[in-house]
C-alpha cells in the first residue's frame, strides 16, 4: 500500500508536467496569433514585433515552458492576452472560480442527495412499473443535454412565467436555481443508475441471504449489509466529480451569463487568449488528478479487500 | 490507477451460430424500452441513407423573403434566419450524425481494442506505457482537449489536403471537416475503452480456460484473439452503444464552440448553437427545440440499447 502510495504520488506532478507540456504546445502552435488579435490584423510589423519580445513569445519552446512551468508552480500564470489586456490570470481566476465552485458543488450533492435513493427504490421494486418508471425519466434527462434544456427551461421561467433571471446575485439569490438544477440533472442520474445496479447485484449475494435467513429485519438487511457495500463504487464517481467539478459547466454558464470558470474559459477560447485556457486545463487536471488520488486512498479505507491488497 | 472492480465476465466461451442469435433476441426483447432504443436508431439510419430523397428541399436552399417562418404546410418544421426549410436541414443533419458518431467510435474502439489487449495481455511496459498514456489524456480535460486539437489540427489538415489538386473539391465540400471531428472525439474515447478491455483481460487472464489452452500449446496470439477477446466483449459492447450516443452530444458540443462541422452542411449540433442565443424569441425557440428533440431521442435510444445489450448479453 505504502509504496503505491509513493509510486502515486511521484507519478502525480510528472502527470501534470506532460499535460503542461501538451496544453503549452498547443496554445503556441494553435490557430490564432494572439498578438494579432490584440493589434489587429493591419497592425505595424515593428509593433507586433515589439509585444511578441515584450511577452516572451520570441524565446525557444522550451525556455518559455519552462518558465511558464516555474511560475505555474507558485500560481502565477502569467496575464491575460487578448480577454483583458495586461490583467494577472490570477485575479481573473480567484472570484470566479469561487462561483463556479458554488454551484457545481451544491449541484453536485444534489445529484447525490436525489439520485441515491431514487437508485435505492429503483433497486428494490426491480423490474416493476415504478421501476421502469424512474429509469425511464433518468435516461431521459440524461438524454437531453444542456444546451437543449436551457434554452427551454430559459424560455418558461424567465420569459414566460418571469420567476427566475439570467446573472448572478450569489448562491442563495433566485438566479441560482436554474443552474443548479440544470448541472444537477447529470450526476442525480449517474447517482440514480449507479445505486440501482450496485444495489441490485448486492441484493442477489450470499451473504443477504445468510442476514436474512439469521432473521435480521429487512431494514437492517438493506442498511448494514446491502446499502454499505453498494455504496464503495459510488466513492469513485464522486471523487471523479468533484475533480471534474469545474469543467461541467462551460455552456451552462455561457447562456446564464454567470461569471464562473466555465464562461472564462469559453470568452477565453473566442478570443484565442491562450495563457486563459492553459491556466484552465492546468487547474481542471490538477483537481483531477487530486481527486483521483483521494479516490483511491478512500476506496482502501472504504474496502478491506483492497487494502490488503 | 484506481481500483474499480472489473465486471464480471461470462465465463463460457462465446456460443456461435443461430442459436445464439435467437437466444440473445429473445432476451433482448424482454426490455421494451431497448427494442423502441433500437426502432428509432434504425429509424434514423434509414432517414440518413435516403436523406436526398425524403428532404422536400436542398439543405442550402434559401428562400430569402419567408426566413423564420412558423411551420406550415410546405415547411412542416418552419425555416431558419437565412430562409432554409428546418425540416429538410434535419434530414440531413441525419446524414452527418450517421458519419460522425460510428466513425468515431469504429476509431476509438480500434485504438482501445489494440491497445487495451495488449496492456492486459503483455503487461510489464507496454501496460505502463498505454496506461500512463491513457492517464494523461484522463487528466486533461475531455471537451478542452477535443476543442483544443479540433482548433489546432483543422486548418493543418485541411491545408494538407488541398496540396493535392485532386482532393480540392473534398475539402470544399467540407467533409474534410469530418476527419478533424471524428480524430479529436476518438482521441477522448479511447482511454476509456482501453482500461476497460485492459480490466476485462486481466480478469479473464487467470481464468481455468486460458491456463488450459496455455497448457495444450496454443499461441499467445491465438489465446488473445480466440479466447480472451470474445469473453471480453459484453462490456465493450455495451459501452459502444452508449458511445454512439455520446458522440452525437459530443459533436454538438464542438459546434458550440464553433469547431468541428461547418455550416451550410447540416449538423444538427450548429443548427442549435446558430439560433440559441435567441431564446426570447418564440421563433427562435422552435429552431432550438426541433434539432434538440432529434439528439435528445437519439441519445436516449442508445442508451436503453445499450441498457438492453446489457441485460441480453450478461449472465
Amino acid at each position: 500500500m505504502l509504496v503505491y502510495l509513493i509510486r502515486r504520488l511521484l507519478w502525480m506532478p510528472i502527470l501534470l508536467l506532460i499535460i503542461a507540456l501538451l496544453t503549452f504546445a498547443i496554445g503556441l502552435y494553435g490557430p490564432g496569433d494572439p498578438i494579432q488579435q490584440r493589434l489587429g490584423t493591419r497592425s505595424n510589423p515593428e509593433a507586433v514585433a515589439r509585444l511578441r519580445a515584450e511577452l516572451g513569445l520570441d524565446r525557444p519552446f522550451l525556455m518559455q515552458y519552462g518558465e511558464y512551468v516555474g511560475k505555474a508552480v507558485r500560481g502565477d500564470f502569467g496575464e491575460s492576452i487578448t480577454l483583458f489586456p495586461g490583467k494577472p490570470i490570477r485575479e481573473l481566476l480567484a472570484g470566479r472560480l469561487w462561483v463556479s465552485l458554488q454551484i457545481n458543488l451544491v449541484a453536485l450533492l444534489l445529484g447525490a442527495f436525489f439520485g441515491i435513493p431514487i437508485g435505492i427504490v429503483a433497486a428494490l421494486f426491480r423490474n416493476t412499473p415504478l421501476d421502469y418508471f424512474l429509469m425511464f425519466g433518468i435516461v431521459l434527462a440524461i438524454s437531453f443535454p444542456t444546451f437543449v434544456l436551457l434554452p427551454i427551461l430559459m424560455w418558461l421561467f424567465i420569459e414566460q412565467i418571469p420567476l427566475l433571471g439570467v446573472g448572478w446575485g450569489g448562491l442563495l439569490s433566485s438566479k441560482a436555481i436554474l443552474p443548479i438544477s440544470v448541472l444537477s440533472l447529470g450526476p442525480l442520474a449517474v447517482y440514480a443508475r449507479q445505486t440501482r445496479a450496485n444495489l441490485a447485484e448486492v441484493l442477489e449475494q450470499d451473504f443477504i441471504r445468510t442476514a436474512r435467513g439469521k432473521g435480521l429485519s429487512e431494514t437492517t438487511v438493506l442498511l448494514r449489509h446491502a446499502l454499505r457495500n453498494a455504496m464503495i463504487p459510488l466513492i469513485t464517481i464522486f471523487g471523479l466529480m468533484l475533480g471534474g467539478l469545474v469543467s461541467g459547466s462551460f455552456i451552462t454558464e455561457t447562456l446564464l451569463g454567470i461569471p464562473g470558470i466555465g464562461r472564462l474559459g469559453v470568452d477565453a477560447f473566442y478570443a484565442r487568449d491562450y495563457p486563459i485556457i492553459m491556466a484552465l486545463t492546468l487547474l481542471i487536471a490538477v483537481g483531477y488528478a487530486v481527486a483521483n488520488l483521494l479516490v483511491d486512498l478512500l476506496y482502501a479505507y472504504a474496502d478491506p479487500r483492497i487494502r490488503v491488497q | 490507477m484506481f481500483q474499480q472492480r472489473p465486471p464480471v465476465a461470462t465465463q463460457r466461451p462465446a456460443a456461435q451460430g443461430s442459436a445464439a442469435w435467437r437466444r440473445f433476441w429473445q432476451r433482448y426483447r424482454r426490455n421494451k424500452f431497448a427494442v423502441l432504443g433500437a426502432v428509432i436508431v434504425l429509424l434514423f439510419v434509414m432517414v440518413g441513407l435516403f436523406a436526398p430523397w425524403l428532404a422536400p428541399y436542398s439543405y442550402t436552399e434559401q428562400e430569402l423573403t419567408n426566413t423564420q417562418a412558423a411551420p406550415s404546410l410546405a415547411h412542416p418544421f418552419g425555416t431558419d434566419r437565412l430562409g432554409r426549410d428546418q425540416f429538410s436541414r434535419l434530414i440531413w443533419g441525419a446524414r452527418t450524425a450517421l458519419i460522425v458518431a460510428p466513425a468515431t467510435v469504429i476509431v476509438g474502439l480500434t485504438l482501445g481494442l489494440v491497445l487495451g489487449s495488449a496492456a492486459g495481455f503483455f503487461g510489464g511496459w507496454v501496460d505502463q506505457l498505454v496506461m500512463r498514456v491513457s492517464d494523461v489524456l484522463f487528466a486533461f480535460p475531455g471537451l478542452l482537449f477535443a476543442i483544443l486539437l479540433a482548433a489546432t489540427v483543422q486548418p493543418r489538415i485541411e491545408g494538407w489536403l488541398s496540396q493535392y489538386e485532386a482532393l480540392k473539391p473534398f475539402v470544399r465540400s467540407g467533409y474534410a471537416e469530418f476527419f478533424v471531428v471524428i480524430f479529436a472525439l476518438s482521441m477522448v474515447g479511447w482511454p476509456g475503452l482501453a482500461r476497460l478491455i485492459r480490466g476485462q483481460i486481466l480478469a479473464l487472464r487467470e481464468q481455468p480456460f486460458v491456463e488450459a489452452a496455455h497448457a495444450i500449446g496454443v499461441p499467445p496470439w491465438r489465446i488473445l484473439l480466440r479466447h480472451l477477446l470474445p469473453n471480453a466483449l459484453t462490456p465493450v459492447i455495451v459501452s459502444v452503444s452508449m458511445g454512439l450516443g455520446g458522440a452525437i452530444l459530443a459533436e454538438s458540443t464542438l459546434s458550440f464552440f464553433g469547431i468541428g462541422i461547418q455550416p451550410p452542411t447540416a449538423s444538427w449540433g450548429a443548427m442549435i448553437f446558430a439560433n440559441f442565443s435567441f431564446w426570447r424569441q418564440p421563433s427562435a425557440l422552435w429552431l432550438v427545440w426541433a434539432p434538440g428533440l432529434v439528439v435528445g431521442s437519439l441519445v436516449f435510444a442508445f442508451n436503453f440499447i445499450g441498457d438492453g445489450l446489457n441485460e441480453a448479453l450478461g449472465r
